[in-house]
Formats: C-alpha cells, sequence, structure tokens
C-alpha cells in the first residue's frame, strides 16, 4: 500500500477537528490534575491521621491501577448511581484524578524543599500559619515544582488518546473513524504519530527552557 | 441471579493474559533499555545518535499510537503480527525507551573515581562496564525500574482494544453480557492494584538482596 497526499489533504479537516478536542482535554485535564493534586498534597499533611491516611492509599489506589480502566469506570459505572456524564467530561475527570495523583507528589517535595529556616523565621517573626504559607512557603516552593509540572502535563497530552475508548471524538478516534470508513490506515494512523512526535518534541525543548528558568525538583 | 463463577473464570483468564503480556514486555522492555541506554554513553557518534533518535521516538508517541501502528500499519507493509506480538513490542519497546534513560543516569551518575580505577587497574572499556560499573549502576537502576514495571503493567491495559483478551477486555464482556457494570471493573481494578503491590514488593525484596553487603561501600 502506497501512501497517498490526495487522502491526507482530503482528511486533514477532520483530524483537526479531533486535534482540537486533543487539546482541549489536555487543558482542562491539567487544570483539574492541579487543583486535585494540591487537595491531596494538603490532606496527606493534614495532623488529621485517618483523613492523611485514607486519602494516601486513594492515591496509592489510582496511581496503581490502569487510566483506562478507570475511565470505562467513571464512564459505565457511575451512570448506574445516577451520575450521567457525557464522554468529554468523563475523560476530563479521568485525566484530572489519574494525574492528579502524580501532581501531588510534585507538590509535597516542592513544599517540603522549602528549608526548616524558613518555617522557623516565620515563627520568629510572628507570622500567622495563612501569612507563612501565602508569603513565605508558597512563593518559595511553586518555582522548583513547574518543570515537573509541565512533565505530567506533557504525559497526560499523551495519554489523551485512551478517551477514544469512552467515545470522545479526539484525534485517535477521528483518525480510526475515517481509517474504518475508506479502509486506510497507514496515512491515519502515522499522522497521528506525527503529530504526538511533534507536539512533543517541541515540549522538550520547553521543558528544558523550564528547568533552566526556574530549576530542578526531584520527586 | 448471575452465574458469577463463569464469568470469575474468564476475568482470572484475563489476567493470565495480562501477567503474560506483563513479563513479555518487560524483558523485551530491559533488553532495548540496556541496548539503548549502553548506547547513550557510547564512544561512537553513529551509536548514540541511533539510541537517541529511538528513546525520543517512543517517548515522544503515545503508546496508544504506537499499538495500533504496530498492529494496523505495520500488516500493510508485510509485517503480519498476532495481538499479542504487537502488544508485546509497542509495550516493550515504549517502556523500554524511558527505562534506557535510567540506565543512561545511572551508569553516569556511578562516581569519576570508579572509572579512573578502571584505568588504574588496565581493565578495558567492556571489562571495566561488566565487573565495576554496571553492578553499582543497577542498584540504582532497580527502584526506578520497578515503577517502570508498573507503568508497564497499567499500559497493557490498551490492548484491550486491538481485540487481545487481557483483564480490561474480558470485564467488557462481562460488562455486555450481564449489564452489570461495578462488579467486573470493581473486581479489574483490584487486581491491577494488587499486582503493581506485588511488583513493587518483589522489586524491594530484590534490591535488598542486592544491596546485602555493600553497606558503607556506596555512599
Amino acid at each position: 500500500m502506497e501512501w497517498d497526499w490526495n487522502f491526507v489533504w482530503e482528511i486533514m479537516p477532520t483530524l483537526i477537528q479531533g486535534v482540537k478536542i486533543t487539546i482541549l482535554a489536555t487543558l482542562l485535564g491539567s487544570v483539574l490534575a492541579a487543583i486535585v493534586g494540591l487537595g491531596i498534597a494538603l490532606a496527606r499533611r493534614s495532623p488529621n491521621k485517618v483523613l492523611s491516611r485514607t486519602v494516601g492509599w486513594a492515591a496509592e489506589f489510582i496511581r496503581g491501577t490502569p487510566l483506562l480502566v478507570q475511565l470505562y469506570f467513571i464512564f459505565y459505572v457511575l451512570p448506574d448511581f445516577g451520575i450521567l456524564l457525557p464522554p468529554l467530561v468523563a475523560g476530563v475527570i479521568g485525566l484530572g484524578l489519574h494525574y492528579g495523583t502524580y501532581t501531588a507528589e510534585v507538590y509535597r517535595a516542592g513544599i517540603d524543599n522549602v528549608p526548616r529556616g524558613q518555617w522557623e523565621a516565620a515563627k520568629a517573626c510572628n507570622l500567622s500559619a495563612t501569612q507563612t504559607w501565602t508569603n513565605i512557603i508558597i512563593p518559595q516552593a511553586i518555582p522548583p515544582m513547574i518543570p515537573a509540572l509541565a512533565n505530567y502535563f506533557i504525559a497526560m497530552f499523551k495519554e489523551t488518546p485512551l478517551l477514544s475508548a469512552i467515545t470522545v471524538l479526539e484525534l485517535m478516534n477521528q483518525a480510526k473513524s475515517v481509517a474504518n470508513t475508506y479502509y486506510r490506515y497507514i496515512e491515519p494512523i502515522t499522522l497521528v504519530g506525527a503529530f504526538f512526535l511533534v507536539i512533543s518534541l517541541f515540549s522538550v525543548v520547553l521543558l528544558r527552557w523550564l528547568e533552566h528558568r526556574y530549576g530542578k525538583i526531584e520527586r | 441471579m448471575t452465574q458469577w463463577s463463569g464469568y470469575l473464570g474468564l476475568i482470572l483468564q484475563g489476567a493470565l493474559v495480562t501477567i503474560e503480556l506483563t513479563l513479555m514486555g518487560s524483558v523485551l522492555a530491559l533488553i532495548m533499555a540496556f541496548l539503548a541506554g549502553m548506547g547513550r554513553v557510547s564512544r561512537f557518534f553513529a551509536l548514540r545518535w541511533l539510541a537517541t533518535v529511538y528513546i525520543e521516538f517512543f517517548r515522544g508517541t503515545s503508546i496508544f499510537v504506537q499499538l495500533f501502528f504496530a498492529y494496523f500499519v505495520l500488516p500493510l507493509i508485510g509485517l503480519e503480527l498476532t495481538p499479542l506480538q504487537a502488544g508485546v513490542l509497542a509495550l516493550g519497546l515504549n517502556v523500554g525507551a524511558y527505562a534506557a534513560e535510567v540506565v543512561r543516569g545511572a551508569i553516569q551518575s556511578v562516581g569519576r573515581e570508579q572509572y579512573e580505577a578502571c584505568i588504574a587497574l588496565n581493565l578495558g572499556r567492556w571489562q571495566g562496564m561488566r565487573h565495576v560499573i554496571l553492578p553499582q549502576a543497577l542498584l540504582i537502576m532497580l527502584p526506578t525500574f520497578g515503577n517502570n514495571a508498573i507503568e508497564l503493567l497499567k499500559a497493557t491495559s490498551v490492548v484491550s482494544l486491538i481485540s487481545l483478551a487481557d483483564l480490561t477486555f474480558q470485564a467488557q464482556v462481562v460488562r455486555s453480557q450481564t449489564g452489570n457494570t461495578l462488579v467486573p471493573f470493581t473486581t479489574i481494578l483490584i487486581i491491577y492494584f494488587a499486582l503493581a503491590l506485588i511488583i513493587s514488593w518483589g522489586v524491594r525484596s530484590l534490591e535488598r538482596r542486592m544491596a546485602r553487603g555493600l553497606d558503607g561501600v556506596r555512599v
């Protein structure tokens, strides 16, 4: 079977529609992951042992099981309990929850990396807990986290094709549907691969720059 | 009342396929990791370049796309693969690329003085690598390899989409035959988590075994 450029141009508009959904899912998923991760990280630091243990175990469980199965769970099981979600929303929740457990570790490392002396100095200056967090800890903890967070958002971007399994019409699903219509797999699937490769290569450059700009953090 | 024992049999068959895939994929990943990881620290430009292209390519495109490429596109250029072969190939090559960076990092993290000692003892490059560098680097790689193996286990769920009857696939079969969603998906989530726990436990005990007698030697 030969590579056919005419066919490539013919299917391009459909694929671009898919790209839009892919990017939308990644952006929304990233925002949700950032929030969920912060919630988990804070809950795990809570003095309440029951809360921190429970959240810790739940996060461990989510991290140890496949994203695809979690997506199925959200998409197929929740409707039985009366929660009917559109595919894209279910997908974004799945991505956000799954990667939230990873970003939680980034937050944890970022907060732990703030030297003890800063906490003690804040106490010595008689700052309240809120003041300590907003003025001392968070401004120092955030910049080193940025490259690590970006790393996970890029990883999430590469997992978005899984959303096609729960009928979200993102890039992979559009590619599969045109492939099934015309019985030509070589162009659509190769284009999807090329698209992810190009974006990933760009994101490597972006990551290097972020690491250079904000410094590294060990997970 | 649904006949759960029969369905449990289906799920267990799926678990076997998942375990088989994980094991075979891990072996391929391990081989690729050492080939590409050592390639990246090679003296020869061509080898370094080849290893870098392999790593960036497989880390840059998503596992899902690679799997579809292996299953749908390779037959078109005359390479017919069964779903199992395609699954092992895609999983092994993908995770191998991530693990290759671990190998490279571990080899480079072995102290300079060890390399100098190799030269002082008149060991060849290969001898030094085999008897001095790798035994020390292996211990550094091991925990991250454990994480990679868990990532591979999670990624195996994707093969259900190319009609390989793994855990996720069987859960879908049970869902479509019984109409029940909660039981099959919860069951397989627990099985995946248990498998992940077994991997991390196995790697930890292996690490303890290999570290025996090294106390005080490593810094």
